[in-house]
């Protein structure tokens, strides 16, 4: 099928429809593929308890980020208006955590959200502009209205024949084989 | 049940008739369908109307920054503020475009969380909006300062260190202002190019020429719709939108403290933030409607945004104005119930006063237009809802005219008062915003999906795996 350089990255399978793919997706768990992944052009309600996925720990980013901002704002504003240059305004006080917190407050907001979306990025390892699968014609598709399933080569239980009749009876797919350069 | 086994299971019981919702995308259009149109906007030849459209706005905002340029190199004498009013049009337009942000952030991150399926439809061009907004809104704080470099750079507004070693006086609530619309103004980026990581890979994966092939590719950051990354993508999102909705409360709640936290009268009073807040959505969805009904029709997008969501935007701003009516009574009364005479006199100076027409202005398209929307015949008349949410922005910035000017124009004392007038140049930056709002959303329409592509095909029923349009078997 290939060159003998090229290194098999795995197989892909292509569905028509989300229950097509939601049922491969539970069969690929139960068979105990670890290295696979569902593509689709929209993020399908239930698929995560489909594929067996742990909760995302994104939250994590978030809390550390906000914790980040709030700690920041109360001490830059005590630094600023208390310690390094007292600022004496209309005879109140040089620092309370009364008027510190609307500033402290938005830097929660701002560093939480920074949290979050890096932290989305580093989980997804994201970016990445180099991937297999955009050498296919077909994923492209995965953007507008096919579903597809790839179990990688890297699969301890993966075998090419094994696999691909897997996916083609058990969950009557359309399959393609992958290559890495 | 007849149908037997393992399908069966997932068989939901079907809902009575008279509950069954209306599809958020009309005639059944399938996945595809939905691709094709909307990319389709951004990948086809604008339509003519878009130059012309394009030369006027870029016209506009070039005579702003002309206008910038002439404000910064004579000062600020050039616009018509003055002793006793020292705001006037700056800060009325700084707190319009403001106010317009934010019913962008509440269909993105309020309905959101109150999962309000309709928002797919309106979130993408409503975020935008935000976002083109907060950039307008943003000239005019910085620019009333005059020679701005001083202002930013040694840490009157943002903190650095300066030659004075002063830093910023964190007790004004000015302060607290730049925190909230720099952080506003940088959430809201973030939040929408989120949502738009999916559909730029959509449209990575749709073009054929070369720049926009590299360009979709790099901002979309190789983005490949996997379900690991859909799962965090998606926990981000929500976190977003859990983040934002505070935000956008408290944004407008510190605009609304640059006036309560003084002492004049007409300001101070402790209303302000929720009527503040609640005068922003209403600003917002008024542009919002302005914006997208015309766009609707004429990029042929009526099947995803129907009249069923211009109809649900127009119960927002008919709740919203209502609790902007309200406000205004309640000001009053309390005006009266108070007991402080300097107060009661504002508000009757605003009423009966020099600039009493900017009153009953501000009265007439804010509390009377909104209430037309209790019938469903005008709700769902697209060219009346245009023209009402046109009053509407009308109105919403006469009442921050009002707010500002006529609270200012009359101190204690009449030895300080006098009569504001503005100037040309006060008048053509301010209509030159519109310029560079404009020329953001027309590159906008050009360059980026006017709409959530992946979020709208997630709401439709072929994308539910039990739905018999999402291919569930054993469904009659």
């Amino acid at each position: 099928m290939s060159s003998n350089r090229s290194k098999p990255h795995g197989l892909l399978a292509e569905f028509h429809t989300a229950a097509d793919i939601f049922e491969a997706a539970m069969r690929c768990r139960d068979a105990g593929f670890t290295q696979w992944d569902v593509y689709t052009p929209f993020p399908i309600h239930g698929m995560d308890e489909a594929m067996g996925l742990r909760k995302s720990p994104v939250g994590w980013f978030t809390f550390c980020g906000g914790f980040t901002g709030f700690f920041t704002g109360m001490t830059m504003i005590w630094y600023m208006n208390k310690f390094d240059y007292p600022l004496v305004v209309g005879g109140k006080p040089l620092f309370t955590p009364l008027y510190a917190f609307p500033v402290s407050y938005e830097m929660t907001i701002l560093l939480s959200a920074f949290g979050t979306l890096f932290g989305m990025f580093f989980l997804n390892q994201l970016p990445k502009f180099y991937n297999p699968l955009f050498k296919n014609e077909r994923f492209k598709k995965s953007t507008d209205d096919r579903f597809f399933i790839c179990i990688e080569a890297t699969d301890p239980k993966f075998g090419t024949d094994a696999t691909r009749t897997f996916l083609t009876e058990k969950c009557h797919a359309a399959v393609v084989e992958l290559v890495e350069d | 049940m007849a149908s037997p086994g393992k399908s069966a299971a997932v068989k939901a019981p079907e809902p009575p008739a008279e509950l069954v919702r209306e599809p958020l995308v009309l005639n059944n259009r399938s996945l595809g369908w939905i691709t094709n149109a909307i990319a389709g906007v951004c990948e086809k030849p604008m339509p003519i109307w878009w130059w012309p459209a394009f030369i006027v706005s870029v016209g506009g905002m070039l005579t702003m920054f002309s206008l910038i340029a002439y404000l910064v190199s004579t000062g600020v004498g050039v616009w018509g503020l003055n002793h006793p009013a020292a705001w006037a049009w700056d800060i009325t337009n700084f707190v319009f475009w403001i106010g317009i942000g934010h019913a962008g952030t509440l269909i993105s991150a309020v309905l959101f969380l109150l999962r309000q399926k309709w928002r797919t439809s309106v979130n993408r061009a409503a975020e935008a909006m935000t976002i083109f907004a907060v950039a307008c809104a943003g000239i005019f704080p910085v620019f009333h300062t005059g020679r701005v470099w001083f202002a930013l750079l040694p840490g009157y507004l943002f903190p650095a260190p300066n030659a004075n070693a002063i830093w910023p006086q964190f007790r004004s609530p000015l302060l607290w202002d730049v925190f909230a619309v720099s952080t506003y103004g940088t959430v809201s980026l973030l939040f929408w190019y989120v949502g738009l990581i999916p559909d730029l890979a959509t449209l990575r994966d749709r073009s054929k020429g070369l720049l926009r092939k590299f360009f979709y590719g790099l901002f979309s950051l190789g983005w490949t719709g996997s379900n690991r990354h859909w799962s965090n993508y998606e926990k981000a999102y929500l976190l977003l939108a859990g983040l934002s909705t505070p935000l956008v409360l408290s944004v407008h709640s510190i605009v609304s403290f640059d006036f309560a936290v003084s002492v004049v009268p007409g300001w101070h009073t402790t209303i302000f933030p929720p009527y503040f807040v609640a005068g922003a959505i209403f600003s917002g969805f008024g542009m919002v409607l302005t914006l997208l009904i015309p766009l609707r029709s004429l990029f042929k997008l009526e099947d995803v945004i129907t009249l069923r969501h211009v109809e649900l935007m127009c119960k927002v701003l008919l709740a919203t104005g209502s609790i902007v009516g309200y406000a205004y009574g309640m000001e009053f009364f309390i005006a009266w119930y108070g007991g402080s005479p300097y107060e009661l006199y504002a508000f009757k100076n605003r009423a009966f006063g020099p600039y009493w027409w900017s009153y009953w202005a501000m009265i007439s398209c804010n509390v009377i237009s909104p209430h037309f929307f209790w019938f469903k015949k005008l709700r769902t008349s697209v060219v009346f809802v245009w023209i009402v949410s046109i009053f509407v922005n009308i109105g919403m910035w006469f009442e921050r005219f009002v707010i500002i000017v006529t609270s200012l124009h009359r101190d204690y004392l009449p030895s300080s008062w006098g009569y504001f007038t503005p100037s040309w140049v006060d008048v053509m930056t301010f209509v030159g915003s519109f310029g560079l709002f404009m020329t953001l959303f027309l590159l906008f329409i050009r360059f980026l999906p006017v709409i959530a592509i992946s979020e709208v095909k997630g709401v439709t029923p072929q994308a539910d795996p039990h739905h018999p349009l999402g291919g569930a078997k054993g469904h009659h």
